[in-house]
């Protein structure tokens, strides 16, 4: 297709010596420093890089609205030859979502949860087009229908609370197609969806860009992900673009020694060769799992699990959102109680267990959360957090500050962290401290929820790492809650694979994954992203 | 400066420093009542002096004198420690009952959560004012009582606040890891929860605090203050009122310390609301 200004042999998006200050005193001088690129017709550039590298500070300024505090210092950006960085923001409003448009993370809360989708995709060609009501609406339902969505009409009438992840992304990029832009910006579009919506939405852009040439700015921090769809790929580090090429020689051959620690750290989907378990003799059941439910009114949220775990092995339950895994964790930690079923933990049932017997016997189940800005409290020192765990499980006050000591030695941080408070430290660091918390119960069972998922894949290697070594030290048993098969086939013995509150198929890691054996699982298989890659 | 001491760097803002200079003025008052005090509040002289004017032995009368003849800087003077012991005895209580059951109702949710937000929504539904009548009129004027009356009055709003933040802070995975490592309840309460809702409680303390002494103005001026002749801003308004046209400095003086010493714990509130400029990080 031909935009009207925009000639086919000049870049759609040229960014030169773009420059982004950070205010005063921020970990860095510049957000973006000096970034130089091009984006061409049909084209997917994927933007790679962790957390703080910068690269939503880049998007911002290449869409004029730098996120509060920041400052576009210097460099260029052009629009088909058309500078872009001294507009004025009135001439901004007919360029955005005009002829670059934007689609985020967030779908559900990129959408106003009060109007139908279909208005709101209404509403984009009453800002940028002048059009009747009726022919609004046709071209709107048009949209709907190119975005592959069942049933257009009802999808148009429906809100958004009433569409599921991946259907309201989809009506995201409706909307961000709707003014047929030269340039969309793509932050991070699929992370917060499953894995099997996930590979269908990359699959639906990966069409459009063929079927309409729109030039696609991709933002990501998975390289899985930019396996799948990238044509060219940029490599951000501390503001700077590292690398650049051509997606099949940065994924094959990466230069820069950073991107091969990026593309190393993606753990691999082939499990390593006949894992064996930790403790020789092993084969001591520590935690038993029998058919556990939990029912909300007539909604199972865990029907029937039935599992057993050795000491010194990992059993990954794998699953997408809202198939009952975290539910499970919290059920045999007894954050919720069960509907029915049994768990026994060393042998003894610890459903049973009330008040002051259940607060002596929790040492042997401790958790490591999601969220590791969530899971310690922003006001204690991390040495305090973990001296107070040791307490619990029977230190005195002296012997329960060494233990701390001891223990961030153990998960890899420096001592003066003790004295911290949570805000100082990074998410890989804060994961470790919980961790750590963990550990000083002395416990059995470790039980990770989804402890990886919120971390860059930088420090995801390295706690998985650690996890392991833990296992090999200790002869911890390890229960791991996760979404990512990539993750259960590097640290897993065991593998069960979660579905609508069942465990549809359990076994050893390397049949799971070599012969599954469940439809799901399949799916599973072939939805996880960059397949080809590793 | 840590985080822990960070919200006194708030009081650098001009509207938080100004707050502070009249709050802070006050209480100097207040607790140096005795020393500053030219005469015993207490003590009738010359009636009806207007501000200015000196007394038979030439001596001075900088705002008047009342209907009694006793000095009424004086009054305002004692006045002040009154008020700031009272409201301040007042809100604490307000906030030792307010913090109890918003942490327990928040916390436990449930029947006991349906129980205390019943009666809180009952209180609240009351108009005030007539709740205060009703308490000091059926139990007699006396500090105390004044005390009981806010207590009543501003406790469920503190326990709407409190039952909020614990419900928020409730789900923190931090809470929940505090639960399976065996921490008793009344322990995750007050040093996982409680502290982690103190910066906006303090706020609402220095408002409740300017709400109080506004109450203590409003039952003075009713008759239904302490007792007289317990110097008592409200009470100075009340007794001055039917001769205000002729002698306003009874009224004004008395309304002036009382806008004063609430508009500066309303200034301090607003400065320690805003968080001091946080410094940003690449995205």
């Amino acid at each position: 297709m031909m935009f009207g200004n925009c000639d086919d042999s000049e870049p759609i998006l040229a960014v030169e010596g773009l420059t982004v200050a950070l205010p005063k005193g921020a970990d860095r001088a510049l957000a973006v420093d000096a970034v130089s690129l091009e984006l061409r017709r049909g084209e997917i550039l994927c933007i790679v890089g962790e957390s703080g590298s910068g690269k939503s500070a880049l998007t911002g300024a290449i869409m004029g609205a730098p996120a509060p505090g920041l400052r576009v210092t210097g460099g260029s950006v052009r629009l088909c030859g058309k500078e872009l960085t001294k507009l004025s923001e009135r001439a901004w409003c007919r360029i955005r979502g005009n002829r670059i448009a934007m689609i985020f993370q967030e779908p559900m809360a990129s959408l106003n949860p009060s109007i139908p989708v279909g208005q709101q995709i209404m509403e984009v060609f009453e800002l940028h087009a002048r059009m009747r009501v009726s022919e609004r609406r046709e071209r709107a339902l048009t949209l709907i229908r190119s975005m592959q969505l069942p049933d257009p009409e009802r999808i148009f009438a429906s809100f958004p609370h009433q569409l599921s992840g991946g259907q309201c992304q989809r009506v995201i990029i409706a909307m961000a197609l709707a003014m047929n832009p030269e340039v969309l910006i793509a932050d991070e579009p699929t992370t917060a969806l499953d894995v099997t919506t996930q590979a269908q939405v990359l699959k639906l852009i990966r069409e459009l860009r063929e079927a309409q040439g729109h030039g696609i700015l991709f933002i990501t921090h998975d390289f899985g992900v930019v396996a799948e769809v990238a044509d060219r790929i940029a490599v951000m580090r501390y503001g700077k673009i590292v690398e650049m090429g051509e997606a099949r020689r940065v994924l094959t051959q990466p230069v820069h020694p950073y991107t091969r620690e990026l593309i190393a750290a993606v753990p691999s989907l082939t499990p390593p060769s006949s894992k064996e378990p930790v403790d020789g003799d092993g084969a001591k059941t520590v935690l038993a799992v029998t058919g556990l439910a939990k029912s909300y009114g007539r909604v199972h949220a865990v029907n029937e699990v039935t599992f057993a775990l050795e000491r010194g092995t990992t059993l990954s339950v794998v699953g997408e959102s809202g198939c009952g895994k975290s539910s499970l964790a919290r059920l045999i930690v007894r954050l919720t109680e069960p509907t029915s079923g049994r768990v026994d933990v060393n042998g003894k049932c610890f459903l049973t267990l009330q008040g002051r017997e259940l607060r002596a016997s929790c040492r042997a189940v401790q958790m490591i959360f999601q969220d590791p800005f969530g899971s310690l409290n922003p006001l204690r020192r991390a040495g305090a957090t973990i001296a107070r765990a040791a307490m619990l499980a029977g230190a005195d006050r002296r012997t329960a500050r060494a233990r701390a000591g001891e223990l961030f030695d153990r998960v890899g941080l420096p001592r003066e962290g003790l004295d911290r408070r949570p805000s100082a430290f990074s998410g890989g660091q804060k994961q470790r401290i919980g961790i750590a918390r963990a550990l000083a119960m002395n416990p059995d069972v470790l039980i990770a929820d989804e402890s990886l998922s919120a971390l860059d894949a930088s420090s995801q290697a390295q706690i998985l790492q650690l996890l392991c070594k833990l296992q090999n030290e200790l002869g911890l048993a390890i229960l791991m809650i996760t979404h990512d098969l990539r993750v259960a086939a590097q640290i897993s013995h065991r593998i069960a694979v979660m579905q609508a509150g069942r465990i549809v198929e359990i076994g050893p890691a390397e049949q799971v994954i070599n012969s599954p054996q469940h439809p799901y699982t399949r799916e599973l298989l072939e939805s996880a992203p960059g397949r080809g890659l590793v | 400066m840590t985080a822990r001491y960070q919200w006194l760097r708030s009081l650098a803002r001009p509207t938080a420093a100004i707050g502070a200079l009249l709050v802070g003025g006050w209480l100097l008052v207040a607790l140096l009542s005795h020393a500053l005090a030219p005469y015993d509040p207490l003590h009738s002289m010359v009636p009806l002096l207007t501000p200015g004017s000196r007394g038979p032995a030439g001596n001075i009368f900088w705002l008047g004198t009342d209907s009694l003849g006793r000095d009424v800087l004086s009054r305002l003077i004692y006045g002040a420690r009154t008020v700031v012991v009272v409201a301040t005895v007042a809100t604490l209580t307000a906030y030792a009952v307010g913090i109890t059951t918003g942490l327990l109702a928040g916390y436990f949710r449930g029947r006991v959560d349906v129980a205390l937000s019943f009666f809180a929504n009952v209180v609240l539904s009351f108009p005030v004012l007539v709740l205060y009548i009703v308490i000091i009129v059926a139990l007699g004027a006396s500090a105390a009582n004044v005390v009981l009356a806010v207590t009543f009055g501003s406790a469920p709003a503190i326990f709407r606040i409190v039952r909020a933040i614990t419900i928020d802070l409730r789900g923190r995975d931090f809470i929940a890891a505090a639960i399976t490592q065996g921490e008793s309840t009344w322990r995750i309460l007050l040093v996982e929860i409680l502290p982690n809702s103190s910066g906006a409680l303090i706020v609402d303390f220095c408002l409740r605090l300017g709400y109080s002494a506004i109450t203590m103005g409003v039952l003075g001026f009713l008759g239904l203050g302490l007792p007289p002749p317990t110097p008592d801003w409200g009470g100075m308004v009340n007794e001055g009122r039917t001769m205000a046209f002729a002698f306003p400095h009874l009224v004004l003086f008395p309304c002036l310390a009382i806008s004063s010493l609430v508009l500066g714990l309303s200034l301090l509130a607003d400065g320690l609301r805003q968080p001091p400029g946080r410094v940003g990080r690449a995205g």
